[in-house]
């Protein structure tokens, strides 16, 4: 779901869900500016951009300054917006958002491009470390939309929300698999019920991967909140099954399983649970659809394993 | 009449300085350390900061965490903070932490991990100008931090965005956690570095307050971001202090705190 080109015919797309977010917002506060390091063109930014430059902040390519630009902005009482790709943000800037922006802390929102497989390129673009780096920081809100519908509405909510929010975006034209709907930063959404066998727990696109191939009968709670984690939820879902699958567009380490697993842990629920993710490893080069399918994530094994089947991760 | 203004104004900011000297003296001196370089090297300049330059609006941004104990100092001289409050500098449990977090009141940013003082700066000066409010932003950075690469960035940025509103303050000390910034990674003369950036540079005596004062009235009346590179001497104002061979950290014991509180005891009874 990178480029246009990339979308398989078929499938429901919205344009720019994070265009409309920023729209939305400008059109209801008079406190929003969005800050970017180079990056205007690639994040959908650039309407934005064009309509209000006196509240659009072009840093260049220097992502310590865009933390820091940001942390001082909303020191000033504005409600700035980070846009950058998840692996920039996180990687690069990380000192800068944990002591800029996340020890007071700043009210601010960090967007963060293209998550896991969302880039053709490997380790250099695709972030599939940026939720268990993020989520490592004390107080911030992170959060991994499902569709474009829950983006564009996630980044709205965000914008009310006190603290520090890093939402995972995808540009251009992004699936949709929702109606629009207000988004509540916390609970998880039940997609479909089961019949007390399988349970799938997803994030981000991994649920949109599920909820092509979801067979009959596996129920599916979808998890868009990373933290604060709804972890009761999580592990009431869980004890109501007789086996649990979590799916993530991430490493395995530090995101969705890894939380799942402590949820239940945490609470003695003593369900199987089978995390599927990337395994301590890089990428693949190429569309997401390729690289899914060479890391164990393709709709093939992951119709195995909701169906039961023994697959090797 | 105006070198009459003047004559007052120095003898209360130097009266300020000693002030706050002394605090930082009663700060250490209950724990037995601290970072007691720093705060007496910069009382002349949070003096003339503090009394007098920032107006109400104004916003001032240390950069250098482990410098807390002279906003503390300066802080206290205004009123800010009290007797009780800086006595428990460096204790369990403090407040009053050696190097603080942006949570604590006076504190614009977290500074102790250097170098991410100038892009909030940066921030702040352009979100109070898009806010349409006339504040002026001090940020304090000491030269050891000029060498991360972070300042720069925000130095770029304040030159391409013409942040008027902006003035750095360059705490140049000549000191880093490894010793002499000129051993450690010598970064050769600053002015040029800070012209070449697009900022306009002032170098001064970071003891002289009348020079320290013009200094940063230039800076702000300059039409573009300027840089004042203020020389500062570690531990200045304390000839106790000087056996020292690096005033850094200070760990030392009663009788040398107690010289050193006689010592600007009796240059306040001077001054006063």
């Amino acid at each position: 779901m990178l480029d246009p080109e990339d979308k398989d015919a078929g499938r429901r797309v919205v344009e720019a869900p994070f265009a409309a977010a920023l729209s939305r917002l400008m059109d209801a506060r008079d406190d929003l500016c969005v800050v970017t390091a180079d990056l205007s063109k690639w994040t959908d930014v650039l309407p934005f951009a064009k309509a209000h430059p006196d509240r659009f902040v072009q840093v260049g390519m220097a992502e310590q300054n865009l933390m820091g630009v940001t942390a001082g902005l909303a020191k000033t009482g504005l409600l700035p917006i980070a846009v950058t790709f998840g692996v920039f943000a996180t990687r690069r800037a990380y000192d800068q958002i944990a002591m800029s922006l996340a020890t007071r802390p700043c009210k601010a929102i960090i967007a963060g491009f293209l998550p896991g497989l969302d880039s053709r390129f490997r380790g250099t673009h695709q972030a599939i470390d940026d939720l268990a780096i993020i989520r490592s920081l004390p107080g911030v809100t992170v959060i991994d939309p499902g569709d474009a519908t829950e983006l564009e509405e996630a980044v709205v909510a965000a914008a009310d929300r006190d603290g520090l929010t890093y939402v995972r975006c995808s540009r251009g034209r992004a699936e949709a698999l929702f109606e629009p709907a207000p988004f509540r930063i916390g609970p998880p959404r039940q997609l479909a019920d089961g019949d007390g066998g399988m349970g799938v727990v997803t994030t981000g696109a991994a649920t949109r991967w599920v909820a092509e191939i979801r067979p009959p009968g596996v129920a599916h709670l979808h998890v868009p909140t990373l933290k604060p984690f709804p972890a009761g939820e999580v592990a009431a879902f869980a004890l109501d099954h007789a086996r649990v699958v979590s799916v993530e567009n991430h490493l395995l380490h530090g995101g969705l399983g890894a939380s799942v697993a402590q949820a239940m842990a945490a609470r003695g629920v003593a369900t199987p649970l089978d995390a599927r993710g990337i395994d301590d490893r890089w990428g693949e080069y190429g569309r997401p659809e390729y690289s899914r399918d060479r890391l164990g994530l393709g709709p093939d094994a992951l119709r195995a394993v909701l169906s039961g089947e023994r697959v090797a991760a | 009449m105006k070198d009459l203004q003047n004559d007052t104004a120095d003898r209360a900011q130097a009266y300020q300085a000693a002030r706050m000297r002394r605090a930082v003296i009663e700060m250490c001196r209950g724990p037995g350390q601290g970072y007691a370089g720093q705060g007496l090297e910069l009382a002349d300049v949070m003096a003339v900061l503090f009394h007098g330059h920032l107006r109400e609006q104004d916003r001032f941004v240390l950069s250098t965490g482990h410098a807390a104990i002279a906003l503390y100092a300066a802080l206290w001289s205004i009123g800010r903070m009290t007797d009780e409050q800086i006595r428990t500098y460096g204790y369990d449990g403090t407040h009053v932490e050696e190097s603080p977090l942006d949570d604590l009141d006076g504190f614009e940013v977290t500074g102790g991990s250097l170098g991410q003082g100038p892009s909030q700066a940066a921030g702040m000066a352009l979100g109070e100008r898009m806010r349409g409010s006339d504040a002026h932003v001090v940020c304090e950075v000491s030269d050891g931090e000029l060498q991360e690469g972070s300042v720069w960035e925000a130095v770029m940025f304040a030159a391409a965005r013409d942040l008027s509103n902006l003035t750095l303050l360059v705490n140049d000390n000549g000191e880093q956690a490894d010793g002499a910034t000129a051993e450690v990674l010598g970064i050769g003369p600053l002015a040029p570095k800070f012209e070449a950036f697009g900022l306009h540079a002032i170098s001064v005596d970071g003891h002289d307050i009348p020079a320290l004062r013009d200094a940063l009235d230039a800076a702000r009346a300059h039409d573009g971001p300027a840089a004042v590179i203020a020389r500062t001497v570690p531990g200045k104002g304390v000839t106790t202090f000087d056996r020292f061979a690096r005033v850094h950290y200070v760990r030392t014991d009663a009788d040398t705190w107690q010289n050193a509180a006689d010592e600007l005891d009796a240059a306040l009874a001077a001054l006063g």
